[in-house]
Protein backbone atom coordinates (compact mmCIF):
# COMPACT_ATOMS: atom_id res chain seq x y z
CA UNK A 1 0.00 0.00 0.00
CA UNK A 2 0.91 3.15 -0.73
CA UNK A 3 1.25 5.44 2.36
CA UNK A 4 -0.24 8.96 3.38
CA UNK A 5 0.91 10.41 6.74
CA UNK A 6 -0.58 13.54 8.20
CA UNK A 7 1.91 15.32 10.94
CA UNK A 8 0.74 17.91 12.98
CA UNK A 9 3.74 19.62 13.64
CA UNK A 10 3.94 21.75 17.10
CA UNK A 11 5.65 24.38 18.27
CA UNK A 12 5.51 27.03 20.70
CA UNK A 13 7.05 30.26 21.24
CA UNK A 14 8.12 30.68 17.54
CA UNK A 15 10.31 27.32 17.90
CA UNK A 16 9.61 23.22 16.55
CA UNK A 17 8.63 20.86 19.49
CA UNK A 18 11.27 17.61 19.13
CA UNK A 19 7.70 16.23 19.50
CA UNK A 20 7.18 17.56 15.49
CA UNK A 21 11.01 16.01 14.19
CA UNK A 22 9.92 12.67 16.61
CA UNK A 23 6.75 11.85 14.65
CA UNK A 24 8.52 12.99 11.06
CA UNK A 25 11.47 11.18 11.53
CA UNK A 26 8.99 8.09 11.74
CA UNK A 27 6.51 8.94 9.45
CA UNK A 28 9.78 9.41 6.83
CA UNK A 29 11.00 5.74 7.53
CA UNK A 30 7.81 4.04 6.96
CA UNK A 31 7.05 6.02 3.27
CA UNK A 32 10.75 5.53 2.70
CA UNK A 33 10.21 1.74 3.35
CA UNK A 34 6.41 1.42 1.89
CA UNK A 35 6.40 4.29 -0.66
CA UNK A 36 4.11 7.25 0.02
CA UNK A 37 4.00 10.19 1.32
CA UNK A 38 4.41 12.92 4.50
CA UNK A 39 2.56 15.57 5.03
CA UNK A 40 3.69 18.23 7.25
CA UNK A 41 1.21 20.37 8.70
CA UNK A 42 1.47 23.40 10.35
CA UNK A 43 -1.07 25.83 11.82
CA UNK A 44 0.26 29.00 13.65
CA UNK A 45 0.81 32.83 12.75
CA UNK A 46 3.97 33.98 11.29
CA UNK A 47 5.68 30.51 11.09
CA UNK A 48 6.79 30.62 7.32
CA UNK A 49 10.02 30.37 8.32
CA UNK A 50 9.42 27.48 10.21
CA UNK A 51 8.99 25.44 6.77
CA UNK A 52 12.92 25.45 5.87
CA UNK A 53 13.15 23.18 9.31
CA UNK A 54 10.61 20.63 7.64
CA UNK A 55 12.95 18.74 5.20
CA UNK A 56 12.05 14.96 6.42
CA UNK A 57 8.21 15.79 4.93
CA UNK A 58 7.29 16.02 1.23
CA UNK A 59 4.76 18.16 1.26
CA UNK A 60 3.79 21.31 3.64
CA UNK A 61 0.24 22.44 4.67
CA UNK A 62 0.70 25.87 6.13
CA UNK A 63 -2.34 27.54 7.55
CA UNK A 64 -1.86 30.99 8.81
CA UNK A 65 -4.14 33.10 11.10
CA UNK A 66 -4.10 35.81 13.96
CA UNK A 67 -6.63 32.96 16.04
CA UNK A 68 -3.61 30.53 15.16
CA UNK A 69 -0.63 32.64 16.98
CA UNK A 70 -1.07 30.22 20.15
CA UNK A 71 -2.62 26.96 20.88
CA UNK A 72 -6.40 27.23 21.98
CA UNK A 73 -7.92 24.05 21.44
CA UNK A 74 -11.10 25.28 19.14
CA UNK A 75 -9.48 27.30 16.74
CA UNK A 76 -7.04 24.22 15.82
CA UNK A 77 -9.44 21.86 16.17
CA UNK A 78 -11.73 23.73 13.53
CA UNK A 79 -9.08 24.14 10.84
CA UNK A 80 -7.14 20.56 11.09
CA UNK A 81 -10.45 18.70 11.12
CA UNK A 82 -12.00 20.81 8.24
CA UNK A 83 -8.61 19.58 6.46
CA UNK A 84 -8.37 16.28 7.47
CA UNK A 85 -12.48 15.25 6.11
CA UNK A 86 -11.46 17.23 3.00
CA UNK A 87 -7.88 15.19 2.31
CA UNK A 88 -8.44 11.75 3.89
CA UNK A 89 -5.07 10.77 4.51
CA UNK A 90 -4.25 7.10 6.09
CA UNK A 91 -2.90 8.10 9.44
CA UNK A 92 -2.76 11.48 11.31
CA UNK A 93 -0.03 11.51 13.91
CA UNK A 94 -0.53 13.71 16.85
CA UNK A 95 1.81 14.05 19.84
CA UNK A 96 0.70 13.18 23.16
CA UNK A 97 1.38 16.79 24.26
CA UNK A 98 -0.58 19.02 26.02
CA UNK A 99 -1.79 20.22 22.47
CA UNK A 100 -1.72 16.84 21.10
CA UNK A 101 -4.21 15.81 24.63
CA UNK A 102 -7.05 18.44 23.58
CA UNK A 103 -6.46 18.05 19.61
CA UNK A 104 -6.35 14.22 18.97
CA UNK A 105 -9.60 12.37 20.51
CA UNK A 106 -11.58 15.57 19.83
CA UNK A 107 -10.72 15.11 15.83
CA UNK A 108 -11.37 11.95 16.47
CA UNK A 109 -15.10 12.25 17.83
CA UNK A 110 -15.71 15.08 15.59
CA UNK A 111 -14.46 12.81 12.53
CA UNK A 112 -15.95 9.77 13.96
CA UNK A 113 -12.75 7.96 12.86
CA UNK A 114 -10.42 5.15 14.96
CA UNK A 115 -7.93 7.02 17.44
CA UNK A 116 -4.96 4.85 19.71
CA UNK A 117 -3.41 6.62 22.38
CA UNK A 118 -0.19 6.31 24.09
CA UNK A 119 1.44 5.23 20.65
CA UNK A 120 5.11 3.89 21.55
CA UNK A 121 5.76 1.77 18.00
CA UNK A 122 4.38 2.52 14.71
CA UNK A 123 4.96 0.24 11.62
CA UNK A 124 2.56 -0.40 7.93
CA UNK A 125 1.97 -4.41 7.81
CA UNK A 126 -0.24 -6.05 5.08
CA UNK A 127 -2.23 -2.93 3.79
CA UNK A 128 -2.56 -1.77 7.63
CA UNK A 129 -1.19 0.59 9.92
CA UNK A 130 -0.09 -1.01 13.43
CA UNK A 131 0.24 0.71 16.65
CA UNK A 132 1.68 -0.23 19.84
CA UNK A 133 0.51 1.48 22.82
CA UNK A 134 1.95 1.76 26.12
CA UNK A 135 -0.56 2.05 28.93
CA UNK A 136 -1.58 1.14 32.21
CA UNK A 137 1.13 2.94 33.38
CA UNK A 138 3.73 1.65 31.19
CA UNK A 139 2.76 -2.05 32.71
CA UNK A 140 0.61 -2.90 29.09
CA UNK A 141 0.98 -2.85 25.21
CA UNK A 142 -1.58 -3.23 23.44
CA UNK A 143 -0.75 -4.02 19.33
CA UNK A 144 -3.70 -2.79 17.25
CA UNK A 145 -4.13 -2.76 13.41
CA UNK A 146 -5.87 0.28 11.52
CA UNK A 147 -7.06 -1.27 7.96
CA UNK A 148 -9.76 1.66 6.29
CA UNK A 149 -10.02 4.94 6.09
CA UNK A 150 -8.49 7.84 8.50
CA UNK A 151 -6.99 6.85 11.69
CA UNK A 152 -5.12 9.34 14.50
CA UNK A 153 -2.35 7.76 16.65
CA UNK A 154 -1.36 10.02 19.40
CA UNK A 155 2.48 9.50 19.89
CA UNK A 156 4.26 9.49 23.40
CA UNK A 157 6.51 11.95 23.24
CA UNK A 158 10.31 10.20 23.50
CA UNK A 159 9.20 7.24 20.85
CA UNK A 160 11.31 7.70 18.35
CA UNK A 161 14.39 9.75 17.56
CA UNK A 162 13.67 13.54 17.01
CA UNK A 163 17.61 13.89 14.84
CA UNK A 164 15.53 11.42 12.11
CA UNK A 165 13.50 14.12 11.80
CA UNK A 166 15.53 17.26 11.79
CA UNK A 167 16.50 17.45 8.06
CA UNK A 168 17.24 20.89 6.92
CA UNK A 169 15.11 22.01 3.07
CA UNK A 170 11.90 23.13 2.50
CA UNK A 171 9.19 20.52 1.37
CA UNK A 172 6.77 21.53 -1.42
CA UNK A 173 4.83 24.49 0.34
CA UNK A 174 0.82 24.95 -0.05
CA UNK A 175 -0.37 27.56 2.06
CA UNK A 176 -4.34 27.23 2.57
CA UNK A 177 -6.26 29.91 3.49
CA UNK A 178 -7.96 29.27 7.58
CA UNK A 179 -11.40 29.97 6.55
CA UNK A 180 -11.72 30.95 10.53
CA UNK A 181 -14.68 32.66 11.71
CA UNK A 182 -14.13 33.48 15.32
CA UNK A 183 -17.95 34.19 16.42
CA UNK A 184 -18.30 30.50 16.68
CA UNK A 185 -15.15 29.90 19.46
CA UNK A 186 -16.08 30.06 22.57
CA UNK A 187 -12.36 29.96 23.74
CA UNK A 188 -9.11 32.45 23.14
CA UNK A 189 -5.76 32.26 24.13
CA UNK A 190 -4.94 34.97 26.57
CA UNK A 191 -1.26 35.01 27.74
CA UNK A 192 1.37 32.74 29.06
CA UNK A 193 2.86 32.88 32.49
CA UNK A 194 6.46 31.96 32.37
CA UNK A 195 7.85 29.54 35.37
CA UNK A 196 9.56 31.35 38.07
CA UNK A 197 13.23 30.57 38.90
CA UNK A 198 13.46 27.73 41.27
CA UNK A 199 15.92 27.47 44.05
CA UNK A 200 17.92 24.32 42.01
CA UNK A 201 17.91 24.61 38.47
CA UNK A 202 17.95 20.47 38.27
CA UNK A 203 18.10 21.04 34.18
CA UNK A 204 21.88 21.41 34.89
CA UNK A 205 22.86 19.44 38.05
CA UNK A 206 24.92 16.50 36.81
CA UNK A 207 23.40 14.08 39.29
CA UNK A 208 19.77 13.82 40.72
CA UNK A 209 18.41 12.03 43.31
CA UNK A 210 14.67 11.50 41.94
CA UNK A 211 12.15 10.57 44.42
CA UNK A 212 8.45 9.70 43.83
CA UNK A 213 5.64 7.63 45.42
CA UNK A 214 7.73 5.37 47.25
CA UNK A 215 9.16 8.55 49.56
CA UNK A 216 5.86 8.25 51.08
CA UNK A 217 5.85 11.14 53.32
CA UNK A 218 7.29 15.02 53.44
CA UNK A 219 9.48 13.97 56.29
CA UNK A 220 11.22 11.35 53.98
CA UNK A 221 12.07 13.84 51.78
CA UNK A 222 14.89 14.69 54.12
CA UNK A 223 17.17 11.62 53.44
CA UNK A 224 16.60 12.16 50.21
CA UNK A 225 18.40 15.53 50.50
CA UNK A 226 20.61 13.89 52.83
CA UNK A 227 21.71 11.18 49.72
CA UNK A 228 22.06 13.64 47.25
CA UNK A 229 24.02 15.80 49.13
CA UNK A 230 26.42 12.86 49.88
CA UNK A 231 26.27 12.20 46.50
CA UNK A 232 27.31 16.22 45.28
CA UNK A 233 23.39 15.54 43.54
CA UNK A 234 20.01 17.78 43.95
CA UNK A 235 16.79 16.39 44.66
CA UNK A 236 13.86 16.02 41.91
CA UNK A 237 10.91 14.51 41.34
CA UNK A 238 8.32 12.50 39.59
CA UNK A 239 4.56 14.29 39.89
CA UNK A 240 3.02 13.07 42.79
CA UNK A 241 5.11 14.46 44.86
CA UNK A 242 4.69 18.11 43.28
CA UNK A 243 0.99 17.71 43.73
CA UNK A 244 1.36 17.04 47.23
CA UNK A 245 3.10 20.47 47.97
CA UNK A 246 6.32 18.40 49.23
CA UNK A 247 8.30 20.00 46.67
CA UNK A 248 8.15 23.12 44.07
CA UNK A 249 7.40 22.69 40.62
CA UNK A 250 10.81 23.62 39.54
CA UNK A 251 11.83 20.30 40.70
CA UNK A 252 9.82 18.45 38.72
CA UNK A 253 10.63 15.65 36.27
CA UNK A 254 8.70 14.63 33.26
CA UNK A 255 6.29 16.04 31.38
CA UNK A 256 4.86 19.35 32.19
CA UNK A 257 8.21 19.34 34.08
CA UNK A 258 11.78 19.64 33.26
CA UNK A 259 13.63 17.26 30.88
CA UNK A 260 16.76 15.65 32.26
CA UNK A 261 20.00 14.73 30.91
CA UNK A 262 22.23 14.14 34.11
CA UNK A 263 24.85 12.02 34.17
CA UNK A 264 23.77 9.86 37.09
CA UNK A 265 19.75 9.58 37.64
CA UNK A 266 19.05 7.64 40.75
CA UNK A 267 15.29 7.46 40.46
CA UNK A 268 14.08 6.24 43.97
CA UNK A 269 10.56 4.70 44.83
CA UNK A 270 9.41 5.88 40.53
CA UNK A 271 7.13 3.08 38.82
CA UNK A 272 8.67 4.96 35.47
CA UNK A 273 5.15 5.62 34.24
CA UNK A 274 5.74 7.02 30.49
CA UNK A 275 4.57 10.96 31.73
CA UNK A 276 7.72 10.23 34.06
CA UNK A 277 10.12 8.23 31.86
CA UNK A 278 9.76 11.02 28.35
CA UNK A 279 11.67 13.71 31.00
CA UNK A 280 14.60 11.63 32.22
CA UNK A 281 15.60 8.61 29.73
CA UNK A 282 18.39 10.14 28.19
CA UNK A 283 20.49 10.32 31.42
CA UNK A 284 23.84 9.02 30.96
CA UNK A 285 23.44 6.57 33.58
CA UNK A 286 19.80 5.66 35.24
CA UNK A 287 19.76 3.37 38.64
CA UNK A 288 16.37 2.75 39.95
CA UNK A 289 15.34 1.51 43.40
CA UNK A 290 11.94 0.35 43.34
CA UNK A 291 9.76 -2.98 45.72
CA UNK A 292 7.64 -3.62 42.26
CA UNK A 293 9.82 -5.77 40.36
CA UNK A 294 7.63 -5.02 37.50
CA UNK A 295 7.72 -1.13 37.90
CA UNK A 296 8.56 -0.10 33.89
CA UNK A 297 11.37 2.59 35.00
CA UNK A 298 13.16 -1.04 35.24
CA UNK A 299 12.95 -1.18 31.08
CA UNK A 300 14.86 2.27 31.02
CA UNK A 301 17.17 1.81 34.06
CA UNK A 302 20.89 0.80 33.55
CA UNK A 303 20.92 -0.89 36.92
CA UNK A 304 18.22 -2.07 38.97
CA UNK A 305 17.55 -3.05 42.66
CA UNK A 306 14.46 -4.35 43.79
CA UNK A 307 14.71 -3.55 47.35
CA UNK A 308 12.53 -0.88 49.85
CA UNK A 309 14.31 2.29 49.13
CA UNK A 310 14.34 2.86 53.24
CA UNK A 311 16.78 0.02 53.13
CA UNK A 312 19.34 1.20 50.26
CA UNK A 313 19.37 5.13 51.36
CA UNK A 314 21.09 4.60 54.37
CA UNK A 315 23.23 2.14 53.49
CA UNK A 316 24.44 3.88 50.61
CA UNK A 317 24.70 7.15 52.15
CA UNK A 318 26.84 4.98 54.77
CA UNK A 319 28.96 3.65 51.62
CA UNK A 320 29.76 7.04 50.44
CA UNK A 321 30.53 8.78 54.24
CA UNK A 322 33.11 5.86 54.41
CA UNK A 323 35.21 6.72 51.39
CA UNK A 324 35.02 10.44 51.87
CA UNK A 325 36.28 9.48 55.75
CA UNK B 1 -22.88 26.98 39.46
CA UNK B 2 -23.73 23.39 38.73
CA UNK B 3 -20.43 21.07 38.25
CA UNK B 4 -20.44 17.53 37.45
CA UNK B 5 -17.09 15.44 38.39
CA UNK B 6 -16.70 12.03 36.13
CA UNK B 7 -14.96 9.67 38.12
CA UNK B 8 -13.60 6.60 36.38
CA UNK B 9 -13.28 3.70 38.00
CA UNK B 10 -9.60 2.11 36.79
CA UNK B 11 -7.45 -0.95 37.62
CA UNK B 12 -4.94 -0.50 40.71
CA UNK B 13 -1.54 -0.82 39.35
CA UNK B 14 -0.59 -2.34 42.60
CA UNK B 15 -2.15 -5.76 41.48
CA UNK B 16 -0.75 -7.71 38.73
CA UNK B 17 -2.45 -7.07 36.05
CA UNK B 18 -3.23 -10.62 34.39
CA UNK B 19 -4.20 -10.93 30.30
CA UNK B 20 -6.67 -13.40 29.41
CA UNK B 21 -6.40 -16.56 27.65
CA UNK B 22 -6.45 -15.18 23.85
CA UNK B 23 -3.66 -12.55 24.44
CA UNK B 24 -6.64 -9.78 23.30
CA UNK B 25 -7.44 -8.07 26.28
CA UNK B 26 -7.06 -7.90 29.97
CA UNK B 27 -8.63 -10.85 32.41
CA UNK B 28 -10.79 -8.61 34.28
CA UNK B 29 -11.89 -11.13 36.57
CA UNK B 30 -10.38 -10.73 39.61
CA UNK B 31 -9.46 -7.12 39.04
CA UNK B 32 -9.07 -4.34 41.67
CA UNK B 33 -10.37 -1.62 40.73
CA UNK B 34 -9.77 2.21 42.19
CA UNK B 35 -10.53 5.65 41.27
CA UNK B 36 -8.19 7.00 38.28
CA UNK B 37 -6.05 9.50 40.08
CA UNK B 38 -6.53 12.31 37.91
CA UNK B 39 -10.19 12.45 39.04
CA UNK B 40 -9.66 12.91 42.15
CA UNK B 41 -7.99 15.69 41.04
CA UNK B 42 -10.99 16.97 39.26
CA UNK B 43 -13.01 16.35 42.63
CA UNK B 44 -10.34 18.20 44.80
CA UNK B 45 -11.06 21.28 41.97
CA UNK B 46 -15.00 21.12 41.79
CA UNK B 47 -15.25 20.99 45.39
CA UNK B 48 -12.64 24.43 45.72
CA UNK B 49 -14.63 26.04 43.46
CA UNK B 50 -17.86 25.38 45.20
CA UNK B 51 -16.02 26.51 48.19
CA UNK B 52 -15.24 29.72 46.88
CA UNK B 53 -18.39 30.99 44.49
CA UNK B 54 -21.09 28.22 45.80
CA UNK B 55 -22.99 25.82 43.64
CA UNK B 56 -23.58 22.56 43.68
CA UNK B 57 -20.79 19.25 43.00
CA UNK B 58 -22.25 16.48 41.62
CA UNK B 59 -19.77 13.07 41.24
CA UNK B 60 -20.80 10.75 38.71
CA UNK B 61 -19.29 7.22 38.05
CA UNK B 62 -19.89 4.14 35.72
CA UNK B 63 -20.31 1.26 37.97
CA UNK B 64 -17.00 -0.58 37.58
CA UNK B 65 -16.15 -2.76 40.08
CA UNK B 66 -17.14 -1.34 43.38
CA UNK B 67 -18.03 1.90 42.81
CA UNK B 68 -20.13 3.02 46.45
CA UNK B 69 -16.79 3.80 48.35
CA UNK B 70 -16.06 6.28 45.77
CA UNK B 71 -18.79 8.11 45.66
CA UNK B 72 -19.39 8.24 49.37
CA UNK B 73 -15.70 9.50 49.62
CA UNK B 74 -16.58 12.35 47.02
CA UNK B 75 -19.82 13.39 49.01
CA UNK B 76 -17.18 13.05 52.40
CA UNK B 77 -14.62 15.73 50.53
CA UNK B 78 -18.14 17.81 49.70
CA UNK B 79 -19.35 16.72 46.93
CA UNK B 80 -23.35 17.38 47.34
CA UNK B 81 -25.06 14.28 45.12
CA UNK B 82 -24.08 11.25 43.64
CA UNK B 83 -24.71 8.92 40.81
CA UNK B 84 -23.67 5.59 39.82
CA UNK B 85 -25.21 4.30 36.30
CA UNK B 86 -25.74 0.61 36.42
CA UNK B 87 -24.81 -1.23 32.71
CA UNK B 88 -22.35 -3.22 31.49
CA UNK B 89 -19.27 -1.14 31.57
CA UNK B 90 -16.22 -3.27 32.29
CA UNK B 91 -13.48 -2.58 29.49
CA UNK B 92 -15.42 -0.16 28.18
CA UNK B 93 -13.20 2.59 25.73
CA UNK B 94 -13.41 6.62 26.33
CA UNK B 95 -15.33 6.46 23.59
CA UNK B 96 -18.54 5.07 24.19
CA UNK B 97 -17.87 6.25 27.88
CA UNK B 98 -17.87 10.01 26.34
CA UNK B 99 -21.51 9.01 24.79
CA UNK B 100 -22.71 7.69 28.24
CA UNK B 101 -21.85 10.52 29.97
CA UNK B 102 -22.97 13.22 27.19
CA UNK B 103 -26.64 11.30 27.31
CA UNK B 104 -26.50 12.24 31.22
CA UNK B 105 -25.32 15.77 30.76
CA UNK B 106 -28.19 16.59 28.41
CA UNK B 107 -31.06 15.48 30.55
CA UNK B 108 -28.97 17.49 33.59
CA UNK B 109 -28.03 21.24 34.22
CA UNK B 110 -23.79 21.39 34.67
CA UNK B 111 -21.96 24.85 34.02
CA UNK B 112 -19.14 23.10 34.18
CA UNK B 113 -17.66 19.30 34.09
CA UNK B 114 -14.65 18.37 35.25
CA UNK B 115 -12.81 15.49 34.68
CA UNK B 116 -8.97 14.13 35.10
CA UNK B 117 -6.62 14.76 31.70
CA UNK B 118 -6.47 11.04 30.91
CA UNK B 119 -6.85 7.63 32.98
CA UNK B 120 -4.06 5.39 32.08
CA UNK B 121 -6.28 3.20 30.52
CA UNK B 122 -7.47 5.00 27.56
CA UNK B 123 -6.40 3.26 24.43
CA UNK B 124 -8.99 5.81 22.77
CA UNK B 125 -7.71 9.07 24.56
CA UNK B 126 -9.31 11.39 26.95
CA UNK B 127 -13.00 11.03 27.74
CA UNK B 128 -13.05 15.00 28.29
CA UNK B 129 -12.38 15.92 24.79
CA UNK B 130 -14.39 13.17 23.63
CA UNK B 131 -17.41 14.21 25.58
CA UNK B 132 -16.52 17.70 24.82
CA UNK B 133 -16.73 16.99 21.36
CA UNK B 134 -19.51 15.21 21.22
CA UNK B 135 -21.79 17.91 23.22
CA UNK B 136 -20.08 20.45 20.73
CA UNK B 137 -18.72 22.74 23.82
CA UNK B 138 -15.52 23.67 24.35
CA UNK B 139 -12.60 21.68 25.79
CA UNK B 140 -9.56 22.46 27.16
CA UNK B 141 -7.01 19.70 29.37
CA UNK B 142 -4.12 19.62 30.66
CA UNK B 143 -5.24 21.80 33.65
CA UNK B 144 -3.59 22.82 36.67
CA UNK B 145 -5.21 26.36 37.46
CA UNK B 146 -8.38 28.41 37.08
CA UNK B 147 -9.99 31.28 37.72
CA UNK B 148 -13.64 31.56 37.30
CA UNK B 149 -15.86 34.84 37.19
CA UNK B 150 -19.43 34.09 37.58
CA UNK B 151 -20.89 37.21 36.95
CA UNK B 152 -19.89 36.75 32.85
CA UNK B 153 -19.57 33.10 32.87
CA UNK B 154 -16.60 32.71 32.03
CA UNK B 155 -13.19 30.54 32.85
CA UNK B 156 -10.08 31.30 32.65
CA UNK B 157 -7.93 27.97 32.33
CA UNK B 158 -3.96 27.22 32.89
CA UNK B 159 -3.00 25.04 30.41
CA UNK B 160 0.37 23.46 31.38
CA UNK B 161 3.47 22.74 28.94
CA UNK B 162 6.80 21.61 29.57
CA UNK B 163 9.00 23.20 31.88
CA UNK B 164 6.77 24.69 34.15
CA UNK B 165 5.12 27.18 31.59
CA UNK B 166 1.67 27.96 31.43
CA UNK B 167 -1.13 29.73 29.24
CA UNK B 168 -4.37 31.05 29.89
CA UNK B 169 -7.46 30.19 27.88
CA UNK B 170 -10.49 31.71 28.31
CA UNK B 171 -13.37 30.00 28.03
CA UNK B 172 -17.33 30.37 28.13
CA UNK B 173 -19.09 28.31 30.02
CA UNK B 174 -20.63 25.52 29.58
CA UNK B 175 -17.36 24.02 29.41
CA UNK B 176 -15.38 20.53 30.11
CA UNK B 177 -11.93 20.78 31.75
CA UNK B 178 -9.55 18.04 31.70
CA UNK B 179 -7.55 18.75 35.07
CA UNK B 180 -3.91 17.61 35.15
CA UNK B 181 -3.97 18.63 38.77
CA UNK B 182 -6.13 20.65 41.08
CA UNK B 183 -4.57 23.93 42.68
CA UNK B 184 -4.46 22.25 46.16
CA UNK B 185 -3.54 18.24 46.65
CA UNK B 186 -6.92 16.03 47.02
CA UNK B 187 -7.81 16.26 50.55
CA UNK B 188 -7.46 13.62 53.04
CA UNK B 189 -10.87 12.30 55.13
CA UNK B 190 -11.02 10.03 57.25
CA UNK B 191 -12.41 6.98 57.42
CA UNK B 192 -15.28 7.87 60.19
CA UNK B 193 -16.24 10.32 57.86
CA UNK B 194 -16.52 8.16 54.61
CA UNK B 195 -18.39 5.86 57.19
CA UNK B 196 -20.73 8.29 58.21
CA UNK B 197 -21.38 9.74 54.80
CA UNK B 198 -22.10 6.27 53.66
CA UNK B 199 -25.22 6.68 55.80
CA UNK B 200 -26.72 9.80 55.12
CA UNK B 201 -25.68 10.54 51.38
CA UNK B 202 -27.56 8.79 48.75
CA UNK B 203 -27.00 7.11 45.73
CA UNK B 204 -29.40 8.09 42.89
CA UNK B 205 -28.89 5.19 40.32
CA UNK B 206 -29.75 5.36 36.73
CA UNK B 207 -29.28 3.12 33.74
CA UNK B 208 -27.69 3.26 30.54
CA UNK B 209 -27.17 0.79 27.92
CA UNK B 210 -23.62 1.11 26.55
CA UNK B 211 -23.31 1.23 22.66
CA UNK B 212 -20.61 -0.44 21.24
CA UNK B 213 -20.44 0.72 18.00
CA UNK B 214 -17.12 -0.78 15.98
CA UNK B 215 -14.06 0.68 17.06
CA UNK B 216 -12.47 0.85 13.42
CA UNK B 217 -9.12 -1.07 14.32
CA UNK B 218 -8.56 -4.69 15.83
CA UNK B 219 -6.70 -5.36 18.94
CA UNK B 220 -3.55 -7.92 17.78
CA UNK B 221 -1.91 -8.57 21.05
CA UNK B 222 -2.03 -7.52 24.14
CA UNK B 223 1.45 -8.30 26.64
CA UNK B 224 3.91 -7.00 29.43
CA UNK B 225 7.09 -5.31 28.17
CA UNK B 226 10.24 -7.91 27.88
CA UNK B 227 10.46 -8.85 31.31
CA UNK B 228 12.94 -6.37 33.61
CA UNK B 229 14.07 -4.67 30.38
CA UNK B 230 17.63 -3.49 30.25
CA UNK B 231 18.53 -3.10 33.70
CA UNK B 232 20.82 -5.38 35.10
CA UNK B 233 19.51 -6.49 37.95
CA UNK B 234 21.49 -5.78 41.53
CA UNK B 235 20.67 -8.09 44.60
CA UNK B 236 21.78 -8.86 47.69
CA UNK B 237 21.56 -7.07 51.39
CA UNK B 238 21.61 -3.48 51.49
CA UNK B 239 25.22 -3.09 52.00
CA UNK B 240 25.96 -5.40 49.77
CA UNK B 241 23.72 -3.74 46.92
CA UNK B 242 25.39 0.23 48.26
CA UNK B 243 28.91 -1.11 47.96
CA UNK B 244 28.01 -2.21 44.02
CA UNK B 245 26.15 0.69 43.17
CA UNK B 246 29.31 3.37 44.88
CA UNK B 247 31.50 1.11 42.84
CA UNK B 248 29.48 1.58 39.96
CA UNK B 249 29.32 5.01 40.43
CA UNK B 250 33.53 5.15 40.79
CA UNK B 251 33.58 3.92 37.11
CA UNK B 252 31.79 6.26 36.32
CA UNK B 253 33.91 8.82 37.55
CA UNK B 254 30.79 9.90 39.35
CA UNK B 255 32.14 9.34 43.09
CA UNK B 256 36.15 9.91 44.13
Amino acid sequence: MSISIFVIAEHLEGTLADMTFEMLGKARQLADEHGGMVTAVLAGYNVAQLAEQLGAADALILIEDELLAEFAPQPYQDVISGLIRERAPGLVMVGSTSMGLDLAAALATTLNVPMLSSCIDLSVEDDAYVVTSQLYGGKIMMETAVTAGTAIAQILPGAFRAEDGQRAGTPTLEEIPPGLHPENFRMRFENFIKPEAGDIDITQAPILVSVGRGIQTQENIALAEELAEALGGSVSSSRPIVDQDWLPVTRQVGKSGMSVKPRLYLALGISGAPEHVEGMKNADLIVAVNTDPDAPIFSVAHYGVVADIFDVMPALEERLGERVS
Amino acid sequence: MNILVILKQVPDLVEELEINDDGTDLDRTWMRYIPSEYDEHALEQAILLKEEHGGTVTALCLRIGEVDDTLFTAAARGADRLVRIEGDFEGISSRDAAAVYADHIRRGNYDLVLTGVQAHDDLNGPVGARLAAQLEIPYVGVVSGMHLDPETGVIHLHKEYPGGLLTVIRTELPAVVGIQSAVKPPRYVPIAKIRQASKSAEIGEETAEPQSLTPGYTVRRVFKPEGGGRAEIIDGAPEDIAARLVSIFSEHGLVR
